[in-house]
């Protein structure tokens, strides 16, 4: 997160130009988390522009404990929060994953070395959509940690920040959310290094 | 993973991030790598958990920016906002 350039001063005094740089710097990053939490363009776009509008209406009170950047995803990832409450009134940040669950039961079941496969099994649209499927699955407490620290590539300060969880619970989280996501993929890869034995056989 | 090295990967599990993001202390490393050589499944679940991570970084790095359109959109909503 690179964003000392923006002056919080300007903001708060209501500069235009300072806040296009936000937008334009922001947009995207903040966007693709929106996307990937939610799943829908529409809504995604629906965030986006919630999160500048609370931004510039809360500027005064922001109190720089974070960077700028940290704060504008806290705000975004709220609000796909808000919005996935609003469809799923089952969702919460809180106890859907608690933290006091025993490491072993993210203890890894499948052994199949899959890292050999070749490129194009990754990249091929079969793959692709059960990668995505895999991130779906996960809850929502471990899969915000997930896209905020291996994805948009916040330290775990940042996610910890943006989340207003210890750094130990980011931790966690994110240790949990890549056994599971890993489980996943095991579960697809491994099988296609069994078609792949089966067809050289 | 061999049931008399089970501490011994039950330990790693907990340490995988560290490891794996490179914040683990040389010490740790060592030991982590000294066991995998040993235990076939910790080093399987080391390099796919690797794997899984790159992929998804990949993805991440695919995922479509905000088309044009909906940029102009988001311009013009926060144009006529009355806060500037």
């Amino acid at each position: 997160m690179n964003d000392h350039e923006f002056s919080v001063q300007a903001l708060r005094q209501k500069d235009r130009s300072e806040f296009d740089r936000l937008v334009d710097s922001l947009s995207d990053p903040l966007y693709r988390l929106a996307l990937k939490m939610l799943g829908n363009p529409q809504d995604a776009e629906d965030v986006l522009q919630n999160t500048f509008i609370k931004a510039m209406l809360n500027i005064d009170t922001f109190e720089q404990r974070s960077s700028l950047s940290t704060w504008l995803y806290r705000i975004a990832v709220n609000e796909s929060l808000m919005l996935l409450r609003k469809k799923k009134p089952e969702v919460s940040l809180d106890e859907s994953t608690p933290d006091d669950d025993q490491v072993a039961d993210y203890a890894p079941k499948e052994f199949t070395d899959w890292c050999c496969l070749p490129e194009e099994e990754f990249l091929n649209a079969e793959s692709r959509q059960m990668l995505d499927s895999a991130i779906r699955l996960l809850p929502e407490t471990l899969r915000v940690v997930f896209l905020l620290r291996d994805i948009e590539g916040l330290s775990i300060q940042e996610t910890s920040e943006a989340l207003d969880l210890t750094e130990t619970a980011v931790k966690t989280r994110l240790l949990r959310a890549r056994l599971r996501l890993r489980e996943h993929l095991s579960g697809f890869y491994s099988e296609r290094v069994k078609s792949r034995k089966d067809e050289h056989e | 993973m061999s049931e008399h090295e089970h501490i011994h990967c039950s330990e790693l599990l907990g340490s995988l991030s560290d490891y794996i993001d490179g914040v683990a202390s040389e010490a740790l490393c060592q030991e982590i790598e000294t066991h995998m050589a040993s235990c076939e499944n910790c080093r399987v679940v080391v390099d796919t958990l690797r794997k899984t991570i790159a992929l998804y970084q990949t993805l991440g790095e695919e995922t479509p920016e905000i088309s044009s359109t909906a940029r102009e959109r988001l311009y013009r909503t926060l144009n006529m906002e009355k806060f500037l």
